[in-house]
């Protein structure tokens, strides 16, 4: 008994399997699904804290949700636009898009260079149709070639009739756009790879230099060579805020923030003084600096058990609220005889609350005062680890002035000196300067990607609104007949097949 | 040293001209409901009669719209600046420049019909304005200080503006084309079935949604290449994926797959149709939702 034979469906192999996806993946359809997909793919990026935008929101995801929070960065929800799934849908679109695109500018570019296609047999049975008697002595013909050449149609006479064609913009707008998209991702791509920026605050006095030291922070893009950072120093020479005195529901809103800056390129450089705002950076070639934040910077001075200056300066305290109570950090190793912390509290315009606690009600220096908790211990500088300039480990420290220690916490108004407890020496509130955090940074791609941009508007603009259409005029026995066609809807296709034959039986162009 | 003087009264009178530019609405909403039903009517004689209805009723709104634009106005010179630059100030400005796009639009006598829808949207958008997103008039915080406040935000309200009456479009041909308004099983909707009948036909409805549509995705794109150029000179960067950029990007997408759709065979008519309001459900959704409470750096609600 032989086993009946087994007859193979042809092969297709492959070359085979690789063409049928391609044209699947370069079809109409799957761009459709993959632009559905992308746009549901980026809603989680805006309901989970995202680490690029808001990595504080992240940790503190983590602490709320401890359980859910690892979950969800295992499917890299909280790095939604870097995902892996988040690109292979980009990725996917704009293969997409290339293959489609590139033939079709082919075909395209050809028809460009054809001539307006035959003219159909029966004209009748067009989308839009008309049909005449000549005025004596006129071609129609001939006229309806002249006024279709007057409106920028591509004309052709064959016989009879004449076919024109115009529009074709409509496609070379389409095409200019999908192209620029292309070109917007590569800008991106290679423009935020050489890209820089970096965070620095600076109280009044101080300087930026731009080089790595200079940065509080620096996120580098991927090729981010950090000798290429330009020589450029900037000096804040001092921060102003105007805020809202006069008008009674607007009371304390800042009018305006202004930081006066010199900036150099060299040492030779005697400096030039500009002023960045909000929505007014200061542009430097290699370099451009923005104004984000501010806030204030009391001088403290702290003299130790024998009289010496342990600490002293500016420090940067963050404000806390809209009326700018602020909250400063000061460490003073070096104070005889034991090491000391200070948590301030910075009242730009200080009230006491009923409980005893103080409170800011305008964030303008009306009645500045600073309230101080006291600790002494180990600061944990020496053991080589960096710690946060603006956190106090307390826990392994011991409050010495405060609510929960034996003395109070101390309370100066600005440039009173009092003593720290326990012969730990004295404090001194100096004076307020202001400090401005400033965003360094430069993109390279970002011309790049504004071209293309444009590019792209410019041809989604002409493809969308451009209609391409075909007209037809035949001369028969009994007078004359047009015609017309258009790619897309079009609502005016008749009303052209209509005015094109009134010109033509006035014979005019 | 920079001041500015607010104008209390000013802004209260505002907020009385917005009230009475509602009352003169809700009139122009029921005139134009009035002459829908009257339009659908089997006399004859109360059809032919139903065409001065709709004139009423486009005059009451243009009365209500010019009456809107005074408060919108006051509010504007109250508030020493352009009138836009909170929750409240866009939803009032944003519903004035959606009945001058749609007045100046019903130069097309098919777009006509949905005054009704329109009026009917303006009233629910004033309404949630006052009652929800209300603040009293401040001056502008330095973040918005800038010419893009201008060009940006006035660009969006635009573009919403084309896709809302895409939209009611859109709604005109679903519930035209939905399977219960055709069969008309019970007497109420068969009544509203031959209401659905003096709309323009389905496919002149989609037309008219999708040219609309486009001017709204041309402003939309605009929209977005002004807001990363205002990003840059403000945040350092054209693109953050901030919450609210994210949301113009997916508003951005779905009406592209919306274009793409109109263009795919197997997509085209309904299917198209629906995601059109996907996309104007995401514009709404972008407008409220995101605004009040997603986390953010545009933070300009006011509220």
């Amino acid at each position: 008994m032989s086993l009946p034979q087994r007859y193979d469906a042809p092969d297709i192999g492959l070359t085979g399997w690789s063409r049928w996806i391609w044209r699947q993946l370069t079809s109409m359809k799957t761009a459709l699904i993959l632009l559905l997909l992308l746009a549901a793919a980026a809603v989680p990026g805006s309901i989970y804290p995202q680490r690029s935008a808001d990595p504080n929101g992240v940790a503190q995801f983590f602490d709320n949700n401890p359980e859910l929070a690892p979950v969800l960065d295992f499917f890299q929800l909280f790095d939604v636009y870097g995902s892996i799934w988040f690109s292979a849908i980009y990725i996917l679109l704009f293969t997409s898009l290339v293959g489609c695109v590139l033939p079709r500018t082919k075909v395209h570019y050809d028809a460009l260079r054809q001539e307006p296609v035959k003219t159909p047999t029966t004209l009748s049975r067009m989308p839009a149709y008309q049909k005449s008697t000549t005025p004596k002595g006129l071609d129609p013909v001939q006229v309806g070639t002249q006024i279709l050449r007057g409106r920028g149609y591509r004309v052709i006479k064959r016989g009879n009739s004449i076919s024109a064609e115009k529009g074709y913009m409509r496609e070379t707008g389409n095409l200019v756009f999908h192209l620029s998209l292309v070109g917007v991702l590569i800008a991106v791509g290679v423009g935020g790879g050489y890209s820089f920026s970096g965070q620095r605050v600076l109280a009044e006095g101080d300087t930026f230099v731009n080089n790595l030291a200079g940065f509080d922070s620096l996120s580098p893009g991927l090729f981010f060579n950090p000798e290429t950072l330009t020589p450029l120093s900037v000096t804040l020479d001092k921060f102003e805020v105007d805020y809202d005195f006069t008008n009674k529901t607007n009371i304390g809103a800042p009018l305006d923030f202004r930081a006066t800056v010199t900036r150099k390129t060299s040492s030779e450089d005697p400096g030039e003084t500009s002023v960045i705002q909000v929505n007014a950076p200061l542009d430097e070639p290699g370099a451009s600096l923005y104004l984000t934040g501010h806030g204030y910077a009391p001088e403290i001075t702290v003299r130790d058990a024998n009289g010496d200056i342990s600490y002293s300066g500016a420090t940067i305290f963050l404000p806390q609220d809209n009326n700018m109570t602020s909250i400063g950090i000061i460490k003073v190793p070096d104070n005889q005889p034991e090491q000391i912390g200070i948590v301030a509290f910075f009242y730009p315009t200080a009230a006491e609350l009923s409980t005893g606690a103080y409170t800011s009600m305008f964030p303008g220096i009306v009645n500045p005062l600073i309230s101080m908790n006291v600790y002494t211990g180990d600061l944990g500088l020496d053991s080589g680890q960096s710690l946060n300039v603006y956190a106090l480990d307390t826990e392994r420290l011991t409050q010495v002035a405060g609510r929960d220690a034996p003395t109070p916490g101390i309370v100066l108004e600005l440039g009173q000196t009092k003593d720290l407890p326990n012969g730990l020496g004295t404090v001194t509130f100096d004076g307020i300067k202001r400090f401005a955090s400033l965003d360094i940074a430069h993109n390279p791609g970002q011309f790049w990607v504004l071209l293309f941009s444009l590019l792209a508007l410019a041809g989604v603009i002409v493809g969308l609104i451009t209609p391409r259409r075909r007209v037809w005029v035949k001369s028969t026995a009994s007078g004359f007949e047009v015609a017309a066609l258009s790619k897309r809807e079009d609502p005016r296709i008749e009303e052209v097949v209509r005015e094109l034959t009134q010109e033509i039986k006035k014979g005019s162009k | 040293m920079n001041s500015v003087v607010l104008n209390e009264s000013l802004s209260q009178a505002s907020l009385l001209v917005i009230f009475a530019s509602m009352l003169v609405f809700t009139a122009a909403f029921l005139v134009s409901g009035w002459h829908l039903s009257k339009a659908a009517s089997k006399k004859v004689k109360e059809v032919k009669a139903s065409s001065a209805l709709e004139r009423v009723g486009l005059s009451l709104a243009v009365i209500a719209t010019l009456v809107l634009a005074a408060g919108v106005i006051m509010r504007g010179i109250a508030a020493a600046r352009v009138p836009w630059s909170n929750l409240y100030e866009y939803s009032i400005t944003g519903a004035l420049i959606l009945m001058m796009i749609f007045l100046i639009s019903i130069r097309v006598p098919e777009v006509r019909i949905l005054a009704t829808f329109v009026v009917g949207f303006v009233l629910l958008v004033l309404g949630t304005a006052v009652s929800l997103f209300y603040v009293e008039v401040q001056s502008l915080m330095p973040a918005l200080q800038s010419f893009w406040l201008v060009i940006h935000v006035l660009v969006a309200l635009t573009a919403t503006a084309f896709f809302s009456i895409a939209a009611a479009l859109s709604t005109a041909y679903l519930l035209k084309t939905a399977n219960w308004v055709e069969k008309a099983k019970t007497k109420g909707v068969a009544n509203f079935k031959r209401v659905m009948g003096i709309f323009p036909k389905k496919e002149t409805l989609e037309q008219l949604a999708y040219r609309f549509n486009i001017v709204g995705f041309i402003l939309w794109s605009f929209t977005l290449i002004a807001g990363a150029i205002w990003a840059e000179r403000a945040w350092h960067r054209y693109w953050g994926w901030d919450t609210k950029e994210v949301w113009t990007f997916i508003i951005w997408t779905i009406y592209a797959g919306y274009l793409h759709a109109n263009a795919t065979r197997g997509w085209t008519g309904k299917r198209a149709v629906w995601l059109g309001l996907v996309g104007f459900a995401a514009v709404v959704f972008n407008f409220t939702i995101v605004n009040m409470f997603f986390k953010g750096l545009h933070v300009y609600s006011g509220l």
